[in-house]
Order: C-alpha cells, then sequence, then structure tokens
C-alpha cells in the first residue's frame, strides 16, 4: 500500500465506526423496543392526519425539481475547478492565472444569466 | 503486529472516543436547544430529569430505544431502514480531517476541505431515500423540497470557502488554521502586533464569504430560517413523518450532529480552529488538553449561535428560498472570488 493511501485508513475506520454505531442503533431498538399486542390494521397505513387515502403518495410533482438537480450538477463542477486555482494563485504569474479565472467566471455567469432569463426558477408561476 | 496497533489499534480507539464524544455534544446540544428555546420564550423549558434538566436528554434516548420500532406495511422496507443510518453517518465521518489540536487529527489528508465536500453531500441521501421509501404524501414532499434545497445551498457552501483556499494556498485543514493568527501581510510587511493577529483570522480577511458560508451551512443542516424539510404547519414531520423510534432518533441525532460538523469547520476555516494568539501553548505537555479547549469554546458559541437564529427568525417561503440561493448567493460568490482575487493583487497579503 502506497504511502498516500496510508492517510486513508483511520478514515475507512471512521465510516465503519459510524456506520457500526448507525447499525447498532438500529439492531437495538428493534430488539428491545415493546411490540404491541393485537395492532390494528390502521398502523400499516400511511399517516394522513386521519384522512381516507385516496391517490398514491409516489405520484408526479414538479418537473422544477429535476431542473434544479441538473442545475446544480453543471455549477458543482464549475465550483470544483476553482480549488485548484485557488491553491495555485501565488505560483503563476498574477496577471495571467487572474484573467484566465475571470474569462471563466465570466463565462460562468452568462451561464447563470442565461437560466435565469429562461425563468427556471420562477417557482411562483403557476404550471 | 506494529501494523495493527499503530495503524489500527490506536487510531480505532481515537475515532471511537471522538465520534462518542460528538453523539454525546448532540445529547448535550438538543438540551440547550430547549433550554435557549424556553429562555427565549420567556418560558422554563425541561428543569426536572437531574440538575438543570441535564439527565433529560438521557431520559429522551432511553425512551426511544424502548419504543415500538414500526416498520409499517406500506413502506420499502430496506431503503426504510438503511435511510436514516445514511443521514447519520456522514455528519460524523467528515469529523475525520477537524484538527481538534495540533496533533489531534484522526486523518490528516492533503485535500481535507474536499474530503467534508464529498462526504458531507451525501447526507442528501439519507433524506431522498428516507422521504421515498416512506410511501407517504407528506415524506415525499419534505424529502423532494429538502433534496432540492440541500443541493442547492451546496453551491454557496463550495464557492463561498474558495477565498480562504486563496490565502492559505493548502486545502490540508491544518494548513489553514496555522495561518490564521500570526500576523497578517500587508504590502509586503507582517504585522504581528495583536491588531495584526486578530485581523489574520479568516472572519475578518474574508467576512463575505464567512457570512455567505453560515447562511449555507444553515440551510444544509435543515435549520430554521431554512427548515423547510420539515415545515410542520404544511407537511406534519416532513421526510421523517413515517419513522419512529430509533429510528426517528437517528435523523435527529443526523441533524445536531450535521450542526456541529458545520460548526467545526466554521471555526477550522474563520476562527482560527485550535489555536488563540499563543494560549494554545499553555500547559506544556498537557498543551493539547488546551488546544481542544480552545476549540470547544469556539464551537460551542457557534452553537448557541444556530440555536439562537432558529428561535428567533420565522421561515422562508420555499421561492424565497430557492432565489435567495440561485439569484442572490450564487453570484455574489462568485463576486467574491474575483475581489478576493484583485485585493490579493494590490495588497498582496
Amino acid at each position: 500500500m502506497g504511502a498516500e493511501l496510508n492517510d486513508y485508513l483511520p478514515v475507512l475506520l471512521t465510516i465503519l465506526i459510524a456506520g457500526g454505531l448507525a447499525g447498532a442503533f438500529i439492531v437495538l431498538s428493534a430488539v428491545i423496543g415493546k411490540r404491541a399486542r393485537n395492532a390494528s390494521p390502521r398502523r400499516d397505513t400511511p399517516y394522513e392526519c386521519g384522512m381516507p387515502i385516496i391517490t398514491d403518495a409516489h405520484s408526479r410533482f414538479s418537473v422544477k425539481f429535476y431542473l434544479v438537480a441538473m442545475l446544480f450538477i453543471l455549477f458543482d463542477i464549475e465550483v470544483v475547478f476553482l480549488y485548484p486555482w485557488a491553491v495555485v494563485f501565488d505560483d503563476l504569474p498574477a496577471t495571467l492565472i487572474f484573467t484566465e479565472m475571470a474569462v471563466f467566471i465570466v463565462i460562468l455567469l452568462a451561464g447563470w444569466l442565461f437560466m435565469v432569463k429562461k425563468g427556471v426558477l420562477r417557482w411562483e408561476k403557476a404550471e | 503486529m506494529d501494523f495493527w496497533i499503530d495503524d489500527i489499534g490506536w487510531p480505532f480507539i481515537k475515532i471511537f472516543i471522538i465520534a462518542n464524544v460528538a453523539l454525546m455534544m448532540v445529547a448535550l446540544l438538543v438540551w440547550a436547544e430547549r433550554r435557549v428555546a424556553a429562555l427565549i420564550q420567556d418560558r422554563l423549558g425541561p428543569n426536572r430529569v437531574g440538575p438543570l434538566g441535564l439527565l433529560q436528554p438521557v431520559a429522551d434516548v432511553i425512551k426511544l430505544f424502548l419504543k415500538e420500532d414500526l416498520t409499517p406495511g406500506h413502506v420499502n422496507r430496506p431503503f426504510f431502514i438503511i435511510a436514516p443510518a445514511l443521514t447519520m453517518m456522514p455528519a460524523i465521518i467528515s469529523l475525520a480531517v477537524i484538527p481538534f489540536g495540533a496533533s489531534l487529527i484522526i486523518a490528516d489528508l492533503d485535500i481535507g476541505i474536499l474530503f467534508i465536500f464529498a462526504i458531507s453531500s451525501l447526507a442528501v441521501y439519507g433524506i431522498t431515500i428516507g422521504g421515498w421509501a416512506s410511501n407517504s404524501k407528506y415524506s415525499l414532499l419534505g424529502g423532494i423540497r429538502s433534496t432540492a434545497q440541500m443541493i442547492s445551498y451546496e453551491i454557496c457552501l463550495g464557492l463561498s470557502v474558495i477565498g480562504v483556499f486563496m490565502l492559505s494556498k493548502s486545502l490540508r485543514l491544518q494548513d489553514v488554521v496555522l495561518m490564521q493568527g500570526d500576523g497578517i501581510w500587508l504590502f509586503g510587511e507582517h504585522y504581528t502586533g495583536i491588531m495584526g493577529k486578530i485581523l489574520d483570522w479568516n472572519i475578518f480577511k474574508q467576512p463575505i464569504g464567512f457570512i455567505l458560508f453560515m447562511i449555507a451551512g444553515f440551510a444544509e443542516t435543515n435549520r430554521t430560517p431554512f427548515d423547510l424539510a420539515e415545515a410542520e404547519q404544511e407537511l406534519a414531520a416532513g421526510f421523517h413523518t413515517e419513522f419512529s423510534s430509533m429510528k426517528f432518533a437517528l435523523y435527529f441525532l443526523g441533524e445536531y450532529a450535521a450542526m456541529i460538523s458545520i460548526g467545526a469547520i466554521t471555526v477550522t476555516l474563520y476562527l482560527g480552529g485550535w489555536t488563540f494568539f499563543g494560549l494554545e501553548n499553555l500547559g506544556g505537555s498537557f498543551s493539547w488538553l488546551t488546544q481542544i479547549l480552545i476549540f470547544a469554546v469556539k464551537l460551542l458559541a457557534l452553537q448557541f449561535f444556530f440555536i439562537w437564529v432558529r428561535w428567533t427568525i420565522p421561515r422562508f417561503r420555499y421561492d424565497q428560498l430557492m432565489r435567495l440561493g440561485w439569484q442572490v448567493l450564487l453570484p455574489i460568490g462568485l463576486a467574491n472570488i474575483l475581489l478576493t482575487g484583485v485585493l490579493k493583487l494590490i495588497f498582496k497579503v
């Protein structure tokens, strides 16, 4: 195992411990929790404040949420591109590194402006 | 043999202690939340169980364990069972790269902050899967709302801290801590007076970034004013409507653990981490204890702020929330990066 990978060994242990704790909680409460006798069949229906249930819960929802997810992927990747740039900011000629990123951010802002003008984020508008 | 003791045994014990301390802090926070809420609303709050009601969380946990662990018939069983665990785990895992002291860090990764963002963004799965698997309308709406909210504000969270890393030139969190508080550089001169040292904290060098980070942090942890995931008046309890017993408690735990980890990241990035202008070396070979104490005081002050805001500010409407995230915070975050670049070139910080 390489030296770099050795750094990640504690991370693996943390994941195991966090998973173990969460698993222990779930199993323990299932084991020592009380169980109701003669439980009413109504317990197995979704909670809707006591109203009779008329439609399935997995109905269609607004396409807006899908658009938000797409935009998230686009913008989050752009954000990740900025990290290496931030770290090497001092190591390259100042004007070069600054103009390069200024161009990148301006293009990003243009895309953002297009998104806003398209009304992707207009939640209050009726479908 | 050495491998098993030095690389597995000791880290295992260390991580186990930190994870349990974090869980105990969650219990303390739940108590603090209820007491502070009572204080703000001019009532008493839990004060019967133990001195000052301090044993109230213990009583709550015992009660939750003894409650029936109900898995209703209409849910998607496997997802319903793992979803609460998926919410709680990321908050604990992201504590792995936080430096609590000069040598008190579980994994000193050179990509520290990227690791935190990679892990903490997984928390959204617990909420999405939980909301979907519950097969209930309230849960689904709460889950979807919360997913959209969390991924929207994650962009702001990522953008707001870039300024810090332009100054620190390293993504390793220990480097970010050490570069704060040793005096500010202006025009190639090093000011090491007390003012210079205080101004060297990133909260003063990156005020816009700090405010953006705090706002996004509130949204990421689903705290008021952004707690639309569980807007009680509209959605019963949101994504965890169908959960009971410890499964519900795991969501609860996850929320407060996320609050602790966001607080710990804020302390590390903006408030000087475990340092306090030389005070951190106090105590000789026990200075690690001083460092933990400094870190804890800063963290608890920040947690008080979280609670204070929750009981003071009303909830946003959903369209306002999304507009704030995408149309206000995002361009400000980008502008902050450009501004930091310009100022860095002018002042030669």
